[in-house]
């Protein structure tokens, strides 16, 4: 017999350990699958193992995850961590894989709550080892206390500011940080200030951050427009283009980053409803006020729907729980409705920053959608930009026929360093608008799966 | 006047094997082909050349079949030439498998008599499981055996459509990614309108897959196709060790293996479901223990069109001359012939008396 | 230069790279222990030879690709180090065949 739960949670960041907890308190019997060894997700990854080990350099915002962490072990929950889910089918029937083993699992209500990644960042050299993403020097640090000496931080968004600050508390060296915020993005993030006041502290230590790195005398480079990594086989240094004159700095190594977008491809290949999202300039899974997708009983938790952040992502995971738990009869609407209140209000409070933010530290265009055409746009088939219009030239219409055409977006990776990229790019080149260029066909399995494993899937209905 | 000589509708596998060989002509055509997201047999499928098996109960379609595969070199070199496309073709021969004792059997009975009925020209041998073996090493334990013609190949089907798509545009062709929503026959001419414009030519193609049903219905025309959904799986690319293509395995030039198929009637649902999934990993190590190592990257659900018999169906309309249709689940191996034969016979406006018995006619006598 | 941060006590594991030895705190993931032993390139990739080495350490880009115990293409960023683990650099497609025929010598 398949294992069958009424709640299964996707993902045990701050939404799937938020939403888990509230199902399990309400008597529903609840499964938490996870890919990490531990939980906290990307945000409070290993907060266990630097909370016993009482490091300072990951700051505050992060130790809040502790307590988080602790109540979500403490609740009455089926957790399996190394657990990689390589299917939801829209019938709620769930594919995982642990220890080179296969299961299915299904459930009456599934929360999706596998967060974010890092935005695709296709610029000349971004393919050369010892360029990593900032997320993977920040997961080094929380994960293993390793940092990367003289390092060039490259990109914009909060999460850049966010680990150089965290290197110059942990006394690791910075080479240098390039900051390609946009400079209009400046002028037109002011416009969403006054909402913003709500958040200031939060603006605040932005500006902190900068200081600070002044002050460790870091060159802080702004107002940079294109960048370009070189080297043959190892980067040896980055060239910028700064007020129109390319310069060079010598490097070992480039940390990139140009903020988050939602993993939306576990929802798209259930058969979630999306939507381009002009402003974040990144799908979002469409959701009701209880985050439930247009299809039934799959809802979708946390920056897996569209971004708002890890606090928010918290009040989203109760928030969809107590949805999951009204459509299981667990409690009443009415009860579904006060719960909910408190989460509501913080929730609120906590996206008023979010205008503010998408605007200040939307990527410029050039680091979207590549204007060098030899970039590589997909790391895995390594297909270039160039191959990408020659293929649009030839008629294809969408990423789906792109595919067929050049094998862009086919690797292991399934399109997810590719797929904004080659939207935007088939948009770009066809004068199209993105949302009528449409996104990737994704179908399971989602990660790559075992031959072996797939044939000897435990619990598998037999007919 | 009208706009054009003809008009394609469909741009899969076969219509744009048939608009690139009226282009090739020097008709003046025009191809109409749907969005992104289509359901396309063309994109889903497996990629071999493959003679050996077809047409055992029906000689014109072995022959139409052998005609093409026998094409491929040339059409390969082509296209080549035309659009410095690289297709993948390679015709090394190819491998049925059998399972069992049984199937190997019911096999050998097929394969006799279409080597009887085929004089001479048709080449195909059974193999024992210790041949097969010989030719590729890794073979399961529990395989029979199965058979092996030197007529097969295979071809990358994805680089075999752009490079039409290519030859198409190179020979003059115009292409609109646009879905037809009407068609009709007025002063002698066919009226195709798409995104609110209406164009004209003398010849219309419907070569739209599972969209010929309806389009047929409206030029006089019968064409009686299904859809069943094929599911495959994509591993990861590995080092080359399947030297033949086979039914159910075939490595890619790019190191990628293809395990196939199934046979499924689910209508118009071109997902994919995990215990079809599971029944054809099961196949896959049950033939090559050693894929148990390899990861599957990608899975694929395409609709077949599949007629009655299974056979492909060529017709031309008697109420509106020079409306033809073609509607076959072998696009791959038929494209040579759709491209380089085909064509001629539409231009000249009359089917060869060769493919009456290809008809939708044969599903009235009895 | 990957270094550590912390230089407190740390218990260690042998592993080898390439059949050298290396020794790896323990409790990291493969790809970290490499990163911190600076090995430089983890894998050439199967479509240009290129070498790649860990771009996100979270699973998703399969550029830590390496062969674990004879085991091909393994995401060496989600998996633990541990005593006598045998790691090669992963180079190309990953090769199942355990010998190749050649190697066999034919059956009369
Ligand atoms: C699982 C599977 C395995 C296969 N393996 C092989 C193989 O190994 N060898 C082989 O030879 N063949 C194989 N095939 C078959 C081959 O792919 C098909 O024969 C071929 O693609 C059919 O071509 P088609 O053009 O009729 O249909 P399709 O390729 O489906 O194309 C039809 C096209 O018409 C378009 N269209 C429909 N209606 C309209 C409209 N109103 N306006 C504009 N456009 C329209 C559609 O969008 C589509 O692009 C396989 C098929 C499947 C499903
Ligand atoms: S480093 Fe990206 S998958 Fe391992």
């Amino acid at each position: 017999m398949t294992q069958h739960y009424e709640i299964i949670v996707i993902g045990a960041g701050p939404a799937g350990m938020a939403a888990s907890q509230t199902a399990a308190k309400h008597g529903a019997k609840t499964l938490v699958l996870d890919e990490q060894r531990t939980p906290g997700g990307q945000i409070y990854r290993a907060a266990e193992a630097n909370e016993a080990r009482q490091s300072v350099e990951l700051g505050k915002s992060y130790e809040n995850g502790f307590s988080l962490v602790k109540s979500f072990r403490n609740s009455a929950v089926d957790y399996v961590p190394g657990a990689s889910v390589w299917q939801l089918s829209h019938e709620r029937e769930i594919g995982y894989s642990k220890d080179g083993t296969a299961h299915i699992v299904t459930a009456n209500q599934v929360i999706v709550a596998t967060g974010a990644l890092e935005r695709p960042m296709p610029v000349p050299g971004w393919t050369l080892p010892q360029v990593m993403t900032v997320g993977a020097a920040q997961i080094l640090l929380k994960e293993s206390e390793i940092g990367i000496a003289d390092a060039v931080f490259v990109g914009t968004g909060p999460l850049l500011y966010l680990v150089v600050h965290q290197y110059i508390t942990a006394g690791i060296p910075v080479k240098a940080v390039i900051d390609l915020t946009p400079a209009c993005n400046y002028f037109k993030a002011l416009a969403h200030m006054p909402n913003a006041v709500f958040a200031m502290s939060r603006i605040m230590e932005g500006w902190r951050w900068k200081r600070e790195i002044i002050a460790a005398d870091i060159p802080l480079i702004s107002r940079v427009d294109d960048v370009r990594i070189l080297g043959d086989g190892a980067v040896e240094a980055i060239e910028y283009r700064h007020k129109s004159t390319w310069k060079k700095l010598d490097c070992d190594h480039v940390l990139l980053h140009q903020g988050v977008v939602p993993d939306v491809n576990i929802s798209l290949a259930a058969g979630c409803d999306s939507r381009w999202d002009e402003a974040q300039a990144c799908w979002h899974i469409l959701v009701d006020e209880w985050f439930q997708s247009s299809v039934e009983g799959i809802s979708i938790a946390g920056d897996s729907g569209s971004i708002g952040g890890g606090v928010a992502a918290e009040q989203r995971g109760h928030i969809t729980a107590l949805g999951a738990l009204m459509r299981l009869n667990k409690i009443t609407p009415v009860e579904r409705n006060r719960l909910a209140r408190p989460y509501q209000a913080s929730l609120k409070t906590e996206m008023q920053v979010r205008p503010f933010l998408d605007t200040l530290f939307r990527p410029a265009d050039n680091f979207r959608m590549p204007e060098h055409e030899e970039t590589i746009v997909c790391r895995c088939e390594e297909i270039s930009a160039k191959q990408i219009r020659e293929a649009v030239d030839l008629g294809c219409q969408g990423p789906n026929q792109l595919k067929s055409y050049t094998r862009c977006g086919m690797g292991p990776c399934q399109g997810r360093f590719c797929g904004l990229t080659v939207s935007e790019l088939i948009g770009k080149f066809s004068n199209k608008p993105v949302c009528a260029v449409g996104y990737y066909r994704l179908r399971p399995p989602i990660k790559p799966l075992l031959l072996d494993e797939l044939a000897n899937m435990k619990n598998q209905p037999e007919n | 006047m009208a706009d054009y000589d003809v008009i394609v509708i469909g741009g899969g596998m076969i219509g744009i094997a048939i608009g690139y060989g009226l282009a090739r002509l020097g008709q003046k055509a025009a191809l109409f082909d749907e969005g992104d997201r289509a359901f396309r047999a063309a994109r889903g499928n497996f990629g071999l050349v493959w003679v050996q098996g077809k047409g055992s109960d029906c000689p014109e379609y072995a022959t139409w079949t052998q005609r093409s595969a026998d094409l491929y070199p040339e059409f390969n070199a082509e296209l080549k030439e035309l659009t410095d496309t690289d297709i993948g073709y390679s015709r090394p021969g190819g491998i049925h498998f059998c399972l069992t004792e049984q199937e190997l059997e019911d096999r050998k009975a097929i394969i006799d008599k279409m080597v009887a009925a085929g004089k001479g020209a048709f080449d195909c041998e059974m193999l024992s499981h210790n041949a097969v073996t010989k030719r590729l090493p890794g073979l399961g334990p529990t395989v029979a055996g199965g058979s092996y013609s030197p007529m097969d190949g295979h071809v990358n089907p994805l680089y075999l459509l752009r490079a039409m798509h290519a030859g198409f545009k190179a020979k003059g062709g115009s292409l609109h990614a646009e879905t037809v929503v009407d068609l009709a026959w007025k002063n002698n001419a066919f009226e195709v309108t798409s995104a609110g414009q209406t164009h004209t030519a003398a010849q219309v193609v419907l070569a739209a897959g599972l969209g010929n049903r309806a389009l047929g219905s409206k030029v006089g025309l019968i064409i009686p196709v299904r859809p069943q959904r094929g599911q495959i799986l994509v591993t990861e690319k590995l080092e080359q060790f399947l030297e033949y293509p086979t039914i159910y395995v075939r490595q890619t030039a790019e190191g990628s293996v293809m395990l196939g198929d199934s046979h499924e009637d689910v209508g118009f649902d071109d997902g994919t479901s995990s215990n079809v999934m599971q029944t054809i990993a099961r196949r896959a190590i049950q033939l090559f223990p050693l894929l148990k190592q390899a990861r599957i990257v990608r899975t694929w659900g395409a609709l077949r069109i599949l007629t009655p018999d299974s056979l492909p169906v060529y017709d031309q309309s008697q109420e509106c001359p020079g409306a033809f249709s073609a509607s076959a689940h072998s696009g791959v191996t038929l494209s040579a012939v759709h491209a380089l034969d085909l064509p001629q016979y539409i231009a000249r406006g009359q089917l060869p008396p060769s493919l009456d018995a290809l008809s939708e006619r044969r599903f009235h006598v009895h | 230069m990957f270094t550590r941060v912390n230089k407190n006590n740390a218990k260690f594991v042998s592993i080898s790279l390439d059949n050298q030895t290396v020794k790896v705190r323990k409790g990291l993931t493969v790809a970290a222990a490499l990163l911190e032993a600076n090995i430089g390139h983890f894998r050439q990739t199967p479509v240009s030879g290129k070498p790649r080495a860990p771009f996100c350490m979270m699973g998703v880009c399969f550029d830590c690709l390496v062969v674990i115990d004879g085991m091909a293409n393994q995401q060496s960023c989600l998996i633990e180090v541990c005593e006598g683990m045998r790691i090669e650099r992963q180079i190309g497609p990953a090769d199942i065949i355990p010998e190749k025929p050649e190697d066999q010598g034919t059956k009369p």
